[in-house]
């Protein structure tokens, strides 16, 4: 990796006025969006965003031309382009960042993207705590209707686009691009069975594209600077791999948590917790030893501090036993977090979090933080931890029991955190309910009051 | 238990409030998907949505009654039974603003308070919740106050934010401490 990387996404974020039009085309801003509307093909612009090989920054790595090709030919329309900005994962503000900070690199892209893929409409599904990000892309939508850059027949190009924001109500399963469909649609967020995928069938019942804001802020850079550009960033396809995407182009890491200098860094795809630490973080906070990091979210599990030089890049991740890279959202723990409390902690999400539409998510998530509960007041039993191992192994997508990959997320830090850190969970057990260990008869449940003290309800 | 009994004494919804709706019926092709930017509406306006106004909304959205509710009740967001305080604010319990203190300042909020997470206080000036991770992880712990994030909370700045507030302290519930663990 190279030592010294100047920023792309990140170039105008910190200038001042660097949300208005006007600053942004003082700095090259629209003439991508100039470039593929009177220059080239919708299918051109595919063509180019294929072979940068761009995948998706909104967790699930999906190369992002392919799936616009997944999109039926020659359909009448409507196509509906729906931009995933519901940032909900804990320890991910990247989005926020692009959205306050440098609206119209990602609406260029927005604009463009729903060129390439002959969206009519395109929808920006925004968490309902983003009141600033709303404000901030609400005002550079208007500058670019007054500029012709939105509305009907763009730069004379003949191609019409509307861009509407429409506003979340705090649940975190309207980021799974399913249940986004469904709560733009106006009904509860259940994610829907695939297939049919959205670009089959999706809101509306008609073909429609999810992408997040840094994929389309990515797609702006790659229409200016070419794919060439983006590909000779970050990390190539493994030769040897013929499966393997590889990990292209510069990506946002958000690191926050027991760290110097929390904030959203650009780096290549590819860099190190380490480096990533010690490059921008400052070193841990108060001088302290790390313990654990989550790599990318909190749905992507634990890594030790002896597994800091795990590549952030789409393989480093599940090659040290977490669910991948995820959101590139590094939490770093310090030695006195108990690692008790961090898994309370993330069963608490989950359990919140969790549509309810199906049980074992459903019930593995409650039961769960029910457990962790449990051992957290000292009523813990050694056999719990299997218990929990058992719930980790048996829910999600992986396994198929689930429709969506929220109870992946909430298995994996169950998984990690009791594999990596059994002794710990066992010193605990033992030291916090002495008479208790290794006994098996059921445990009483909390009471009402004591489940509210520990601010789960 | 819901405690809203439908109006007899007609509307909730004033013409400003259907005014506002209707002017998102151009952005989609179902009246349905109107459902959560009409909620959002009438929650601006009485700071909950009562029972009343969903069945006026689903009258403007040509829909029953019970598919608006049924939104309604999936989003924890929207109170139904009576309206939250003048200032509605989310104090963030995910894991980097826990790890650096955040449930500390907020039991430490509440105590002084005198009020659970959720509650809004006697005076009607302030509800104060619980909120998973704001997307602001670079200034936690963190709280968002309405329209205002209050970067990296403590003891200290959580006074200052209850001060300008000048919110009193609720006497009727008890004082909870989340801290006051069993170990
Ligand atoms: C539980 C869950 C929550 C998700 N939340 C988000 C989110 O907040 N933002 C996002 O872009 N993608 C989120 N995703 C991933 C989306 O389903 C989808 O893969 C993504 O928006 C596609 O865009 P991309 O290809 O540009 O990454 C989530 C997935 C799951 C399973
Ligand atoms: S896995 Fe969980 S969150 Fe996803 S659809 Fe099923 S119940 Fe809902
Ligand atoms: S964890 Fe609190 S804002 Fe993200």
């Amino acid at each position: 990796m190279a030592e010294y990387y100047e920023p792309v996404l990140l170039a105008q974020v910190g200038k001042p006025d660097s949300h208005t039009r006007a600053v942004y085309e003082q700095a090259g801003g629209y003439r991508a969006l100039r470039k593929a509307l009177t220059e080239m093909s919708p299918l051109d612009v595919i063509e180019e965003v294929k072979t940068s090989r761009l995948r998706g920054r909104g967790g699930a790595g999906f190369p992002t031309g392919l799936k616009w090709t997944f999109l039926p030919k020659d359909h009448p329309g409507p196509i509906y382009f729906c931009l995933n900005a519901d940032e909900s994962e804990p320890g991910t503000f990247n989005n926020r960042i692009i959205m306050e900070d440098d609206p119209h690199q990602m609406l260029e892209g927005l604009i463009i993207s729903s060129y390439a893929t002959r969206a009519t409409t395109a929808y920006i599904y925004m968490r309902f705590e983003y009141p600033l990000a709303y404000r901030r892309m609400q005002a550079a939508i208007d500058e670019c209707y007054a500029a012709g850059y939105l509305g009907k027949d763009i730069l004379g190009s003949g191609y019409s686009l509307d861009i509407y924001i429409h506003r979340g109500a705090a649940a975190y399963i309207c980021g799974e691009e399913t249940g986004l469909i469904e709560s733009l649609e106006g009904k509860r967020a259940w994610p829907r069975i695939k297939p049919p995928f959205p670009a089959v069938e999706g809101v509306f019942r008609k073909p429609t594209v999810v992408n997040n804001v840094e994929t389309c802020a990515c797609v702006t850079h790659i229409i200016a600077r070419g794919a060439a550009w983006f590909q000779s960033i970050g990390v190539s396809p493994d030769p040897n791999n013929p499966r393997d995407a590889g990990s292209l182009g510069p990506k946002l890491y958000c690191l926050s948590g027991h760290i110097e200098k929390p904030g959203c860094y650009e780096a290549p795809l590819g860099i190190t917790v380490q480096q990533l630490i010690d490059r921008f973080g400052g070193g841990i906070w108060k001088g302290r030893k790390a313990k654990a990091a989550i790599p990318g979210g909190i749905s992507m599990g634990l890594l030790r501090a002896d597994e800091f030089d795990c590549p952030l890049d789409f393989n480093g991740p599940s090659k040290y036993g977490c669910l991948g890279l995820g959101t590139a959202a590094v939490v770093v723990l310090d030695e006195t977090v108990s690692i008790v409390d961090f898994l309370h902690n993330s069963a608490r999400f989950f359990a919140h979090e969790s549509c309810g539409q199906c049980t074992p998510c459903r019930e593995g998530t409650s039961w769960a933080l029910k457990i962790l509960e449990r051992i957290k007041v000292g009523r813990g039993r050694l056999v719990d931890l299997d218990l929990l191992l058992e719930i980790g192994d048996t829910i999600g997508i992986m396994p198929g029991t689930t429709i969506c990959g929220l109870a992946d997320g909430a298995a994996w830090p169950l998984k990690n955190a009791i594999r990596k850190f059994r002794d710990e969970f066992e010193t605990y057990i033992r030291e916090s309910n002495p008479g208790g260990y290794g006994d098996t008869t059921p445990v009483p449940s909390l009471s009402l009051q004591e489940l509210t003290l520990l601010g789960s309800h | 238990m819901n405690t809203t009994t439908i109006s007899t004494d007609g509307p909730v919804l004033t013409p400003a409030m259907v005014e506002q709706i209707k002017a998102f019926f151009p952005r989609y092709p179902s009246r349905q998907a109107v459902t959560l930017p009409a909620l959002h509406v009438v929650n601006e306006h009485l700071r909950h949505v009562p029972l009343q106004a969903v069945v006026e909304i689903a009258e403007l959205l040509e829909l029953a009654p019970a598919q608006v509710q049924d939104t309604l009740s999936f989003y924890g967001f929207f109170k139904q039974d009576a309206p939250h305080g003048e200032t509605r604010a989310w104090v963030c319990r995910s894991v980097s603003c826990a790890i650096r203190g955040g449930e500390a300042v907020l039991d430490h909020m509440c105590q002084r308070l005198g009020i659970h997470p959720g509650d809004t206080t006697d005076d009607g000036k302030l509800t104060l919740e619980f909120g998973e991770c704001l997307g602001a992880c670079e200034f936690a712990p963190c709280m968002l106050a309405g329209d205002d994030l209050v970067k990296n909370l403590d003891e200290l700045s959580a006074d200052k934010f209850l001060d300008t507030l000048g919110v009193a302290p609720s006497s009727k519930k008890n004082k909870p401490s989340l801290t006051d663990e069993k170990k």
